[in-house]
């Protein structure tokens, strides 16, 4: 093709890309940007759930808005689950002042509150832990595999997952600190 | 979407495990193109080899540094291998300058070497497609047509099915039908001019795009740019060279 009819086509299909972008712009409220609907991923709300805790009482997530949230899906029985409790506490304990709230998770209908509150007491955990009897927060946070986490922040968005573990202290801690930066 | 496999107390990452497959894939393509162009297919390979490696942990020092304080008091989280902890632009620009610097030191010929990586990037294209697919990753914008995907509680358009789509068809040209002569560094700009259309074409159906001022996609109008550049580049190259006798046999 000689370097005029080139020129021509570049400007055509330049051209037409030009007004495919115009033709397709989006308010924002259009991707997830915008007001997130409910789901187990980054940039979509997290499903919310009221569950009971291992010391009496019921957590709401959605209560906890304005808080930095990691919620941790674990059971007793799961090796890397237990391995990455040390590194959440160490975490939790720096940063619970600055606003930092996790929310563990038992997968109690395959596990039991006995085992959980057993490892619970043994390891000298201090963070809340809530049962989840009937899998309804396993089903709604789509889980595949234990462990799973996920950071939420102040406005209730899920903003990074992790699925599988045992996660770091390096991980935790820069994943809530990242999170801690963002004006509340 | 299948994004984990549990193989007894393993859970495998697919989408990780399809990359895996696509750079298998490129480094294969890229070593049999090499030959075809007279250029060593060991250089070519170690060329890929040393950009990925080096990409990679580039990446995690980008990261580290970011939040020096958490990698100072556990210094071994550095060799973890979660993918989590990346930081992917920086990887991105430490690989490319460490494969150019590779290239510059062994004499590997711009063009010609370029040429030798396009089918093996259009192949890596489509793996990241299914990489995509199965991770739930680059998802659509909600839609009522027919060929519509429950996926993150919603009907959507299956982006990743169309991207992988346009990105065998842009392998099937640049493999078995490639622009320009051989060595030009012609097909390996059609594939960054092509890629480039697909994704100003496809960004429109995305339910994640970044929105800028305006409503604005950032992925179109940052596409649209490289369509450009590449297009221009490719009428630029396409002119015949002088020969290169110093290139490697």
């Amino acid at each position: 093709m000689d370097g005029r009819r080139w020129t021509t086509l570049t400007l055509a299909v330049l051209a037409l890309g030009v007004v495919w972008t115009f033709a397709s712009r989006a308010p924002l409220a259009a991707t997830t940007g915008g007001a997130p609907p409910p789901s187990p991923r980054e940039g979509f709300s997290a499903p919310d759930f009221t569950l009971d805790s291992l010391d009496g009482g019921q957590t709401t997530l959605s209560d906890l808005r304005g808080h930095i949230v990691l919620v941790n899906l674990w059971a007793s029985w799961c090796l890397p689950c237990r391995a990455e409790m040390p590194a959440i506490e160490r975490v939790y304990r720096s940063y619970k002042d600055l606003g930092l709230i996790v929310l563990a998770v038992n997968a109690t209908n395959q596990d039991s509150v006995a085992a959980a509150r057993a490892f619970i007491e043994a390891r000298g955990l201090t963070f809340p832990v809530l049962l989840d009897r009937t899998g309804s927060v396993s089903a709604a946070y789509n889980l595949r595999g234990l462990p799973s986490s996920f950071f939420i922040d102040r406005q209730g968005v899920i903003r990074s997952v992790v699925i599988g573990g045992p996660m770091n202290e390096a991980l935790i801690q820069s994943k809530v600190e990242s999170l801690l930066k963002e004006t509340p | 979407m299948f994004p984990y496999l549990r193989l007894g107390p393993l859970l495998l990452q697919t989408p990780g495990l399809a990359l895996l497959i696509g750079v298998w894939l490129g480094l294969s393509l890229a070593e049999k193109e090499s030959v075809k162009l007279s250029l060593k297919p060991d250089q070519v390979y170690n060329l890929i080899f040393f950009g990925l490696v080096s990409g990679l942990i580039g990446a995690r020092l980008a990261y580290a540094a970011r939040f020096l304080n958490a990698y100072l008091e556990s210094p071994l989280s550095l060799f973890s291998i979660n993918p989590n902890t990346l930081s992917p632009g920086d990887g991105l620009v430490i690989g490319l300058v460490v494969a150019g610097v590779y290239g510059w030191r062994k004499g590997l010929p711009l063009r010609p070497t370029l040429d030798a990586l396009a089918p093996g990037l259009a192949a890596f294209m489509i793996a990241l497609g299914v990489a995509h697919f199965l991770s739930g990753d680059a998802f659509g914008a909600r839609t009522d047509l027919p060929w519509k995907i429950y996926l993150w509680n919603d009907y959507r358009h299956p982006t990743q099915v169309y991207e992988i789509l346009l990105a065998s068809g842009i392998f099937m040209l640049v493999r078995f039908r490639p622009l320009g002569n051989p060595g030009q560094g012609v097909n390996f700009l059609t594939v960054v001019a092509l890629s480039a259309a697909a994704r100003v074409f496809l960004e429109a159906f995305r339910g994640d795009s970044l929105i800028w001022s305006g409503g604005f996609r950032a992925a179109q109008i940052v596409g649209l740019v490289i369509l450009a550049a590449a297009l221009f580049m490719i009428k630029a190259w396409a002119q015949p060279q002088e020969p290169q006798p110093e290139q490697a046999q």
